[in-house]
Order: C-alpha cells, then sequence, then structure tokens
C-alpha cells in the first residue's frame, strides 16, 4: 500500500471554550474522492481550514505523502500541493479570471510576464481537464458554475496535487453539479487526491470512495462508502435515527389565498428581473418555487412580501394589494394575512446584534397588546419570548442571547415561531433550511407541515430540489423572471426539473444524458 | 481676460492642487489596500510642521522634508495599529489623528519658538525655491536685463509665456507630484505590488488564501500613504508658504479625500480631480476675474464650498457611479 496522500494524527482545535476538532485523526489515500460529511458546526471546515493552514492546529500532527508536514500559513498549504475551494468563493470579483488565478503566484513582479505565462497554462489546464473559462472574463460577469471553475483552476495552476472542495454544489444547478463531478472524475484518474465536504447525503453515495462522518468536533466513523448506506450516515451524524422523507399526508386545498396575475419587477439597477409571472397558491397547499438562485424568485418573495416594488396584480383573499407607494410595505402586509420568513435570515429576518427576545417581536411590535402607543410591555414580550422559543424548541432556551450566538438552525426557529405564530393565511418562506442542520431541518420541514394541514396557504421557494420535491404539493419552476411551468412532485423527476431550471421546456426526452449538452449551452449564454 | 492672466490663475491652480494630489495620491494607496483614512489633513498638518521646525533648525529644505515625512509615517503607523493589527473603527482612528496633529503642533510650535504657534519665516535653502527650467524666462534673465520679470514675460510670445510662466518656476515637489501620478498607475497597474493591493482592498480573504499576508500589504500601503502625506505638508509649510502656522491645512485632507471620490479611485482622474479643485482655490484668491468675466459677483465662499458640494453630487450617483474599493474600511478577520 502506498502512503497516504493525506494523514491527520490528533487534531484539536479549541475557539475559547468551544471545542471545534477533538483529536481527530484521518488518513486519505491518493487518487480517491473522500467525503467528509457531517452538520453544520460538526467541525469539518475547521479540520480543513487547518489542513489549508487558515487555522492554526492546538494539536496534532499533519503527514503529506508520508511526510511530516507543519502547515503554518496557507502559503505552506500551497507548497505541500493542497488547494482548496471555499464554500464562499474567494475571488475578487472586479479582477479577470487571469488575474485572480496569478494573484499570489505571479512569476515576477512585472505583471506582463506572469500574465502570458498564465494564458498559456491555463489553456494547457483547460484542454487537459475539460476545464473552460474565458481568460479575460471580469468575475462578476461570470455565473457561479464559471467562477467555481475558476478557483480549480487556481489551485491547479499551483500545482495542486490535493484538492479540498467544502460545499461546492450549494450553489450550483443540477446539470453544473454533473459537470463538476465529471470535472473531480477527470482530476481523479490524473491521480489527483479530492476531499469533499458536503452536508448532502446523495453527493457522498454517488461520487465518493470512502466517507468519513463528524459530529460534535469528533469524527465518529470512516467508512467505505459502497459499504454503507444513507440512513447509516444519517444516524451517525445526528447521533440519532433520523426521517430522511418528510411525514406528510396528501393536501386538501381549499380556496385560493394568493393570486398573482402578470406581475413584473424592476430591480434597482432597471433590470426587469420577474417578467409578467401567473401564480396562484390555495389553502391547505404548500407551492414551492424550483430554481437556481437569481431568476427571480427573490424578486418575487420580495414584492410579496411588500419590501419590493413591481407591476401587476396580487390578490390575496379575492382583494387586490397595493404594488407600490402606500400601503405596499410589510406592516401593511401582515395586516392582511401575509407572513414571511425571508430568504437571508440573518440580514432581512433578524437583528443579529439584538436579543432573541426582542427579535421575536419585530414586525409585530404594534400590536396592542404588547404597547399602548408610547411604551412597550418588555415582560409579556419576554415571556411570550420564552414560550414560543419552548415551543420551538430553540436551543440554548435563553431569550436573553443575541441573535448571532444561535447556531443557524436555531436563528430560523426563532423567525419562524415569530411569523407562524401570528397565525398567517399565507405564509411566504425562503430558503427555510439554508445553512441548516438535519436535526432541525427535519423539525422545520414539520412545522411547514403542520401549518398546511391547519388550513394555511403556503409559498415556498428554495434553491434545494430535494427540499422543494419533498415538501412541495405543486412546484413552479422559475428561470429568467419567468414560470417554465408547474408539475406534479408525484409525477416529476430531478432530471425534468433540472431542464426546467436550465429554461428548456421540452422536456419529453429527459432520460440519458441527452439533456446535459444543451444545459451547458443556456448556462453559457446565461453567464 | 487675457491669455497671461489665464496662465497666472491656472499658474497658482497648480500650486494650490500639488498638495491636494500629494494627499489624494496617499488617500488613494490606503483606500485601494482597504484602510480608510481621514486622517490624511493631521497627518499633513504633522508634517507641515516638523518639516518648517526642522527646516529652520539646518537651514535645509531637504532634513525638513525628512523630518515631515518621519513625522507622517509615525503617525501613518498609529493609524495601521488601531485599523490593521488591532482591526479598530478606522474613521475613530482618523479623526483621533486629526485632533492630535491639530494639537501637538500648536503646542510644540510655541514652546519651541514662542511665536504664537508658528514657527519663524524660513529663507533661503530651508525653502523649496521655485526652479528654472531650460529656456524659460526666470528671475535670472530679469536680473541680467535689470527688468522686473513680469515685463519680460508679457512680451514674449504665447508659447513662451505658457512655457515659462506655466511650466517653468515651480519648486521640485511639484514636478514630484506630478511624477508621482504616472508611478502610481504603472504600480497599481502593471505590477505585482500593486495587483495584490488592489486585491486586498476588494477581498482580503483571496488575498489571504492565496498565501500572501493580508496585514503586510496593508501597512506597506498606510506607509506609502505617510510618505505622500509628508511630502504634502513639507510643500505646504517650505514651499507653497514660507513656514508653519496654526491649522495650515485648512481641510486640504478632506478636500483631497473628496477628489480622492470624485476620481473614482483611479490615479490619472485623481490629477485632474485635484487640479480642478485647485482652480477652485486659485479662483477664490482672485474672485475680481471671475466678475469681470462673467459680471457676476460670486461669494468666495462659494468657490470653497465647490469640492464639497461636487463630491456631494458625484456621490448622490448623477455622475456615474463612484465605487470605493469592496472592503475598504473593513478590518480582515479570518473566516471560514
Amino acid at each position: 500500500m502506498t502512503a497516504p496522500a493525506i494523514e491527520l494524527k490528533g487534531i484539536s482545535k479549541a475557539f475559547g471554550p468551544v471545542q471545534a476538532n477533538k483529536d481527530i485523526s484521518i488518513s486519505v489515500q491518493p487518487g480517491t474522492i473522500h467525503g467528509i460529511i457531517g452538520e453544520n458546526g460538526a467541525g469539518k471546515s475547521t479540520l480543513m481550514s487547518i489542513l489549508y493552514g487558515f487555522y492554526k492546529a492546538d494539536a496534532g500532527e499533519i503527514f503529506i505523502k508520508g511526510q511530516k508536514t507543519p502547515i503554518p500559513d496557507s502559503q505552506a498549504a500551497i507548497s505541500a500541493g493542497i488547494g482548496m475551494v471555499f464554500q464562499h468563493f474567494k475571488l475578487v470579483e472586479n479582477f479577470t479570471v487571469l488575474e485572480n488565478i496569478i494573484l499570489g503566484a505571479e512569476d515576477g513582479a512585472m505583471l506582463n510576464t506572469s500574465l502570458g505565462n498564465a494564458r498559456r497554462e491555463l489553456k494547457h489546464l483547460a484542454d487537459e481537464y475539460g476545464l473552460n473559462v474565458d481568460p479575460d472574463a471580469v468575475i462578476e460577469n461570470l455565473s457561479v458554475g464559471h467562477q467555481q471553475r475558476v478557483e480549480i483552476l487556481k489551485a491547479l495552476y499551483r500545482k495542486a496535487e490535493i484538492l479540498i472542495l467544502d460545499e461546492p454544489t450549494g450553489v450550483l444547478t443540477p446539470a453544473e453539479a454533473d459537470q463538476l463531478f465529471r470535472i473531480l472524475d477527470r482530476l481523479r484518474e490524473e491521480g489527483k487526491t479530492i476531499i469533499l465536504i458536503t452536508h448532502k447525503l446523495r453527493e457522498i453515495m454517488e461520487y465518493t470512495d470512502t466517507v468519513s462522518v463528524m459530529r460534535r468536533g469528533q469524527m465518529t466513523a470512516t467508512v467505505k462508502t459502497k459499504e454503507t448506506s444513507p440512513e447509516e450516515l444519517a444516524e451517525l451524524m445526528v447521533g440519532r435515527k433520523v426521517l430522511l422523507r418528510v411525514d406528510k399526508k396528501p393536501a386538501e386545498p381549499g380556496v385560493t389565498i394568493l393570486d398573482v396575475q402578470g406581475l413584473r419587477v424592476v430591480d434597482d439597477a432597471g433590470v426587469e428581473r420577474v417578467k409578467g409571472i401567473d401564480l396562484n397558491v390555495r389553502a391547505g397547499e404548500i407551492v414551492g418555487i424550483a430554481g437556481v438562485a437569481g431568476n427571480g424568485q427573490s424578486e418575487l418573495l420580495e414584492v410579496l412580501g411588500g419590501y419590493a416594488e413591481g407591476t401587476g396584480t396580487i390578490l390575496v383573499n379575492g382583494e387586490p394589494i397595493p404594488l407600490s407607494g402606500h400601503g405596499a410595505d410589510g406592516q401593511a402586509r401582515r395586516a392582511t394575512g401575509v407572513s414571511h420568513v425571508p430568504e437571508d435570515r440573518q440580514r432581512e429576518g433578524l437583528i443579529m446584534e439584538f436579543s432573541a427576545w426582542e427579535n421575536t417581536v419585530f414586525g409585530y411590535h404594534l400590536e396592542p397588546e404588547i404597547q399602548n402607543g408610547v411604551l412597550m410591555d418588555n415582560k409579556a414580550i419576554y415571556e411570550d419570548a420564552e414560550a414560543k422559543m419552548e415551543r420551538f424548541d430553540v436551543r440554548p432556551p435563553d431569550p436573553k442571547l443575541a441573535a448571532k450566538n444561535f447556531s443557524g438552525g436555531n436563528q430560523q426557529k426563532i423567525v419562524l415561531a415569530r411569523e407562524i405564530e401570528r397565525n398567517p393565511d399565507l405564509l411566504l418562506i425562503g430558503q427555510p433550511t439554508r445553512g441548516v442542520d438535519i436535526g432541525a431541518i427535519e423539525f422545520i420541514h414539520q412545522q411547514i407541515v403542520n401549518l398546511r394541514d391547519q388550513g394555511k396557504a403556503i409559498l415556498l421557494v428554495s434553491v434545494e430540489l430535494d427540499e422543494i420535491m419533498s415538501l412541495s404539493d405543486r412546484i413552479a419552476v422559475m428561470f429568467d423572471g419567468h414560470i417554465m411551468g408547474e408539475r406534479d412532485p408525484a409525477l416529476t423527476n430531478e432530471k425534468e426539473l433540472g431542464l426546467l431550471m436550465a429554461g428548456i421546456t421540452d422536456t419529453s426526452a429527459v432520460a440519458g444524458n441527452g439533456g446535459n449538452d444543451t444545459t451547458e449551452q443556456e448556462v453559457h449564454a446565461d453567464g | 481676460m487675457d491669455f497671461l492672466t489665464l496662465l497666472q490663475v491656472l499658474d497658482t491652480s497648480v500650486r494650490l492642487a500639488t498638495p491636494l494630489l500629494l494627499a489624494c495620491l496617499a488617500g488613494l494607496y490606503s483606500e485601494r489596500s482597504g484602510v480608510v483614512d481621514i486622517g490624511l489633513e493631521g497627518k499633513m498638518l504633522a508634517a507641515a510642521f516638523f518639516a518648517a521646525a526642522f527646516a529652520y533648525y539646518s537651514g535645509n529644505a531637504w532634513v525638513g522634508l525628512l523630518a515631515g515625512i518621519g513625522a507622517s509615517i509615525i503617525l501613518a503607523v498609529i493609524h495601521g495599529l488601531a485599523s490593521v493589527t488591532f482591526r479598530g473603527n478606522q474613521l475613530i482612528s482618523g479623526v483621533a489623528i486629526n485632533f492630535l496633529a491639530a494639537g501637538m503642533t500648536v503646542l510644540a510650535a510655541q514652546s519651541w519658538f514662542r511665536q504664537g504657534g508658528r514657527t519663524p519665516p524660513l529663507e533661503g535653502a530651508a525653502r523649496f525655491n521655485p526652479i528654472e527650467l531650460p529656456f524659460a524666462i526666470g528671475p535670472t534673465d530679469a536680473e541680467a536685463a535689470g527688468r522686473p520679470l513680469s515685463q519680460l514675460i508679457a512680451e514674449a510670445g504665447p508659447l513662451q509665456q505658457f512655457y515659462s510662466e506655466l511650466i517653468s518656476g515651480h519648486s521640485i515637489l511639484v514636478y514630484l507630484a506630478l511624477l508621482t501620478v504616472p508611478f502610481t498607475w504603472w504600480l497599481l497597474f502593471r505590477t505585482r505590488f500593486g495587483l495584490r493591493l488592489r486585491a486586498v482592498g476588494e477581498n482580503p480573504a483571496a488575498v489571504d488564501t492565496a498565501g500572501v499576508s493580508v496585514v503586510w500589504l496593508r501597512y506597506a500601503a498606510v506607509l506609502i500613504c505617510g510618505v505622500l502625506c509628508g511630502v504634502a505638508g513639507a510643500y505646504l509649510s517650505s514651499a507653497l508658504q514660507a513656514g508653519f502656522v496654526k491649522d495650515m491645512t485648512a481641510g486640504r485632507g478632506f478636500i483631497a479625500l473628496a477628489a480622492l471620490i470624485f476620481a473614482k479611485w483611479r490615479p490619472v482622474y485623481a490629477l485632474w480631480a485635484c487640479l480642478l479643485f485647485g482652480l477652485f482655490q486659485a479662483l477664490e484668491l482672485r474672485p475680481d476675474i471671475i466678475e469681470n468675466v462673467s459680471g457676476i459677483k460670486v461669494q468666495v465662499q462659494l468657490l470653497g464650498a465647490l469640492p464639497y458640494i461636487l463630491t456631494v453630487v458625484i456621490l448622490a450617483g448623477f455622475v456615474g457611479k463612484a465605487i470605493p474599493p469592496r472592503a475598504s474600511g473593513e478590518p480582515y478577520v479570518k473566516e471560514r
């Protein structure tokens, strides 16, 4: 047996009182794809950041190809042949592809020679691995999938033998994700070692050779992928049995609550983001909007929620609501029975510096039972917050703690508690489980289904196709500001939705690989 | 207005634009690296005082210049410590430096020279004197002819007038400041250092993960900023004027920041912005010219306020967007 590409021995790292990594040992064979799976906060990213020299371990040793290699900084990691593609890309947005690639790896003090050499090398890499990107394109004009390629090229340009990818598919369309995995396969064939960090069990099962599971800073198991199952992995991650499927009865839709007719939205830059869509949601059903981020879903939610302006007609309970000017604000929307769990909970759903109990009342702070026109009844709010946090199983159940000190899942529970408990007729909910761990996902999904069963209308926007498919009673797919079609989740599949998400309405030939090339072109055109 | 008057106004504009330009480029380096510096004013003021004091003691303007740069660098390092090493609030640090410089210079001047918070006037080699370029009509020609310089220039042809009045006859620091513009452009856009400097102001995480030190780059920028502010301050007290007086920067550090926004953080635009603002200041000294040309009596205070008014217009987005470097003002904290 050859020496492992990477071997970590007894790595520990603490941030203050929090033990992020506890005595972790792991060994990765060269030429394999090794998955690391675990919930948010399990310590996966910390471990990889240590390997990349971003953090310094408190204890432990790193061996690269059998050689003990201290990695005090990223420079050392790069020299040791380690490349990392972060979840949030580390690219300079207004630089060109070429400039980003040479940054930190220039050939000399003058740029011209570096750029010339990099251009040749880039062409070589593109041919070898099928990583085509225009070297002179500016990053902010590239699609997310192409930006990710630039990150991979950056690592390869630095002669990386070991490539770490942190949640690489979170922002990709299914087609883009397929392409990514083809590239990774190619890299593996060339003898590169790949570490894939993800929380998606499907990716682990489909693409990795071995998988390590992390829980609360510890490595709980390392197994061959062929010898395990999603259920087993989920249980190892959470520490108890987890329901991977949403448990729900068939919907019993009632009257139409939300009726959108010909809605158009133009953003601040003057670009039309929603291009005349029709949509309705009935009482007692969940309508899911699928689509790659940036195809108008966010703008749709913003107009419905009352903090962006649009044109067209929107009826709630049969009554038209104003889409601009007076009455087109969150306060007015809440008064008509519309609640909103915004996509970006940290910017729009919560005030991170404020405590949990204060956060439980935002938007409803004018309700007569908690204020008399001048003074707030803080005691009542606090007690109400305590009760809500208990009902929604927010941990730790301390209303005085600032919102920023809760995990993503618990922050989301605070927002949900606030919005759901006001008993809305219509709940708008964007990315309900983004950055939320498996245990909390199960709880949040159950709350949404319960609300539906109480006869409420729910409009769900999510970029997680799995989530859309398991929660929705009806799926509408958005692409480039249009609704490409509606599907019954029982009668569709991921391939078909993936094509619609890429703007292809001819989904008659969804089987096989035929659709993928077309998708590639669409993505190009979009970028 | 005749041609010669126009030249005289432009000549004054160049002289007045020079400290603005140096300070503006100083701010450009700093902000391009992600460190906002509203302490340009304070650094210039401290440099102006120390340059004048040391030039007076040594009788050598260059010694004064070095002292001015030294003083400015000390304040720049304080700003660097506060905003890079300790990740403090950059605005507060800048304000503190301005206050420190305003008080300290007057205090030191009074204690050293006892002339009411000013230095004694600088003379001869203690000042940066005008340089006479080859073939230009200058004071030596006037001496040789035994006639006043203004008469000689008035009699010359328009090209010679242009050359002698506007191009020639500035101190070395003016030419140095003008050369700093192409140099800055070259450094920012043609060298490895420039690429990294621009990157660290846009996305420090990209620089960090590429294995380059964010802290070192930002300190380098802050130090360059200190050097340029030092030159600007020394120019004020030992070239534009002859000695230090209380608060002699008179808001130039803030006008330079306005020019930086006006120039959209680009070196060549910075030159034009500073020349424009220099022209306003020159016209402030000669309100009669505007009255003669336009027939309207303009309040000089309005001219003084114009740079700020224009900057507000720019910031409001009327003349295209001015987008600052994305990471400017934000301390860099590692995150996963």
